[in-house]
C-alpha cells in the first residue's frame, strides 16, 4: 500500500478534487492545448503573459487524477512568475520525472512538486504529470496551438 | 442468491470443465505482480499462451528451423509440412471448404489491409459505398477510410444504440446498389456486443455486397463457420486466441482470391520471374510474400488445437457464466456504470467510476495484480457516442474463474478507498 500512497498523495488528491485556477481566462493572451492520445487527456491552458511575466494563468478540459492535479499545481506555481522563472520550473519538474535522482534538500526546495516525485515509479504515467507543463511551455515559446509530450 | 453462491453454483454447474488443470497449462498465470497473485482480465488485448503452444514454437527452433517451400532437404521439408499442417488446422477452425481460403498475416490488421489493398483497390471506384459499424475498432475503421479517399467513395456508418448494439433497420436503410462491401466486427472489443452477423450478412448478399467479418474477438470466444455464415472475408489474430504475437489469417472465398491481385510482391508468391513478366503463384502463395512467420503460424496451429481439445462450446459456456457474475459483481458498487449493455455480449465489461478516470482505476488495481485495460480501446468513435474519454474493460478468457472476479471486485472498493 506503501506504492500507491506514494502515487495518490494527499496533495494530488486534493488539487485533482479542487482544481485551483479551473476555468477559462478571458484576458489569456495565448491558449494553448495539451493533449495525450494515448489515454486522452485533454487540457486548455490560458495564459495571460506580458513581456516579462505570467499575469495570471488557467485551465479547463478532463483526465487522470495525476495530468488534473499536475495542472493545478502548475498553475499555482507559476501565477505571478516570470517567464524564466516559470521556465525553470519546468525544466526541473521535466528532469524530476525523467527519474534522475533527487537529494532531500533539492526535493524540499521543490515544495508542492515533489508530490509528483511517486510518479517516476509508473512510467505509464510520466506523460500526464507533464503534459500542462509542456503546454505552459509552448504558450511560454510561442510555438504554436498544440503542446505535446513527445 | 448471493454472490458467493453463484460462484460456488458455477463451479457446480461446469463440474465438466476443469479450471484447475486448464489453469496449470498456462505458466504465466503463477506470477505474481506487486507481490500478489496475478489477475489477468485484460485478455481483449492479448491472450496468455498455453505450454502446448511455447513447446511447439521451442520444438521449431529446436529441431525444425528452415526457410519453407525453398528447400529439398529435410528440415526444410518439416518446415514445410508443419506451417502448411497450421494452414489446414485454420481451415477446420473456421470450418472453410479448403485451405486455399486461407492466408497467413502478421495479424487481423493486416489481414483487413490485405484486402482493403488487393480486393478494395480493385473494386471500388468514385461514388462507391464502404459500409462500417459505430462500433468497430480502428483496424476495421482507418483502412476503410483510406480507401475511400483514394477512390473518392462514401464511408457510411450503422449506429448503435445506447445498449450498444447496432440499429439494423437504419443498416437496411444504409445497404444500396452503390454499397461495394460491408466491413463489421463479430464482437466488439469495447463493449461486448456480438453483432448478428449472420442476419447482416444476408441483408448486405441481398443487395449484392459482399462482408467482410473482422473477427479479432469472435474466433477466441464463438464458434465460427465462414461456410454457414456465408461471409467473403473472415480475419482475425493469433495472439487474441492463445497463439504468439505476429501471426494471424484471413479467410476469403476462393472466388475472390482468384479475382483478386496480389498484396505484396517478392519471393514466394510468384512462379517465374523475367524482367519482362512475371507470373503470379496460385492462391494462397500469390497472397504470401516472403519468409513467412513460421514458427508464429506453427504456434497458431497448436493454439487452435488446445482450444479444440477443450471444446469452444464448453469455453463459450464457461466464459458466459463468468461474464454473467462479473456483470452481477460490478453491479452491486453503486459507483460502477457499465458501458455495453446488449443482449448479447461476449468476455468484455466496460465500466467506468463516476469522477474518477479509468487510468487511475487501472494504476490502483494493477498495484492489486488485477491487470485491466484502461483507455479507448483503439474505438475512440465508440467512446465519443458514449461521451466518454475512456473506460475500464475487464476482459474474460477461457482460464478465468468467479475468484479473479472478486478480486477485481476487491480492487475497484481500493479504488473508492483511495478517492473517498
Amino acid at each position: 500500500m506503501a506504492d500507491l500512497r506514494e502515487l495518490y498523495q494527499q496533495v494530488i488528491l486534493d488539487h485533482y478534487k479542487n482544481p485551483r485556477n479551473y476555468g477559462r481566462l478571458e484576458s489569456a493572451t495565448q491558449q494553448v492545448e495539451g493533449y495525450n492520445p494515448l489515454c486522452g487527456d485533454h487540457y486548455t491552458i490560458f495564459v495571460d503573459l506580458d513581456d516579462a511575466t505570467i499575469r495570471d494563468i488557467s485551465f479547463d478540459g478532463s483526465g487522470c487524477a495525476i495530468s488534473k492535479a499536475s495542472a493545478s499545481v502548475m498553475s499555482s506555481s507559476v501565477k505571478g512568475k516570470s517567464r524564466e522563472e516559470a521556465e525553470e520550473m519546468f525544466r526541473k519538474f521535466r528532469e524530476l520525472m525523467m527519474g534522475e535522482g533527487v537529494s532531500e534538500e533539492e526535493a524540499e526546495k521543490l515544495g508542492r512538486l515533489a508530490a509528483f516525485l511517486g510518479v517516476r515509479e509508473h512510467p505509464s504515467r510520466i506523460k500526464c504529470a507533464t503534459l500542462a507543463w509542456h503546454a505552459l511551455h509552448t504558450a511560454l515559446t510561442g510555438e504554436g496551438e498544440v503542446a505535446s509530450t513527445e | 442468491m448471493s454472490s458467493m453462491t453463484v460462484a460456488s453454483g458455477m463451479k457446480r454447474q461446469r463440474s465438466d470443465y476443469d479450471i484447475e488443470a486448464i489453469r496449470r497449462e498456462f505458466p504465466i498465470l503463477r506470477e505474481t505482480v506487486h507481490g500478489k497473485p496475478l489477475v489477468y482480465l485484460d485478455n481483449a488485448a492479448t491472450t496468455q499462451k498455453p505450454q502446448s503452444v511455447i513447446d511447439a514454437i521451442v520444438h521449431y527452433y529446436l529441431h525444425d528451423n528452415s526457410n519453407v517451400h525453398r528447400g529439398v532437404h529435410l528440415l526444410s521439408e518439416r518446415a514445410t509440412a508443419d506451417y502448411e499442417a497450421a494452414r489446414v488446422k485454420i481451415q477446420h477452425f473456421l470450418n472453410a471448404s479448403s485451405e486455399k481460403e486461407i492466408i497467413f498475416t502478421r495479424g487481423c490488421t493486416e489481414a483487413i489491409n490485405l484486402v482493403m489493398y488487393s480486393w478494395g483497390r480493385s473494386h471500388v471506384g468514385p461514388g462507391d459505398e464502404i459500409v462500417i459499424s459505430a462500433i468497430e475498432h480502428h483496424s476495421n475503421i482507418v483502412p476503410w477510410q483510406m480507401l475511400c479517399e483514394e477512390k473518392g467513395a462514401v464511408l457510411r456508418v450503422i449506429p448503435v444504440n445506447e445498449q450498444g448494439e447496432l440499429v439494423l433497420d437504419e443498416y437496411e436503410k444504409v445497404l444500396c446498389e452503390r454499397t461495394r462491401l460491408v466491413a463489421i466486427s463479430h464482437v466488439s472489443n469495447a463493449l461486448g456486443t456480438i453483432n448478428p452477423i449472420r442476419t447482416m450478412i444476408e441483408m448486405a448478399h441481398a443487395h449484392g455486397a459482399p462482408v467482410l467479418i473482422d473477427g479479432a474477438q469472435g474466433v477466441p470466444h464463438l464458434k465460427v463457420d465462414v461456410q454457414a455464415l456465408d461471409c467473403d472475408f473472415y480475419a482475425f489474430s493469433g495472439h487474441k486466441v492463445y497463439a504468439p504475437t505476429g501471426i494471424g489469417a484471413l479467410y476469403a472465398k476462393r472466388r475472390w482470391l482468384e479475382a483478386m491481385p496480389p498484396f505484396q510482391g517478392g519471393g514466394d508468391m510468384i512462379l517465374s520471374v523475367t524482367f519482362g513478366k512475371t507470373i503470379y503463384n496460385e492462391i494462397p502463395y500469390k497472397f504470401e510474400a516472403g519468409t513467412p512467420n513460421i514458427s508464429g503460424a506453427i504456434g497458431l496451429g497448436a493454439a487452435l488445437d488446445y482450444v479444440s481439445s477443450i471444446g469452444l462450446d464448453a469455453i463459450a459456456a464457461w466464459e458466459h457464466d463468468l461474464l454473467a457474475y462479473a456483470t452481477a459483481r460490478l453491479t452491486e458498487l453503486p459507483e460502477v456504470k457499465l458501458i455495453g449493455t446488449a443482449a448479447e455480449k461476449a468476455s468484455v465489461v466496460s465500466f467506468v467510476l463516476d469522477g474518477i478516470h479509468p487510468h487511475d482505476i487501472g494504476t490502483i488495481v494493477d498495484q492489486e495484480g488485477v491487470a485491466i485495460r484502461t483507455g479507448h480501446h483503439c474505438a475512440q468513435p465508440v467512446m465519443r457516442r458514449y461521451g466518454l474519454a475512456a473506460t475500464a474493460r475487464c476482459s474474460l478468457a477461457l482460464y478465468n474463474t468467479p475468484e479473479e472476479i472478486d478480486a477485481l471486485v476487491r480492487a475497484i472498493r481500493r479504488v473508492l478507498e483511495v478517492f473517498g
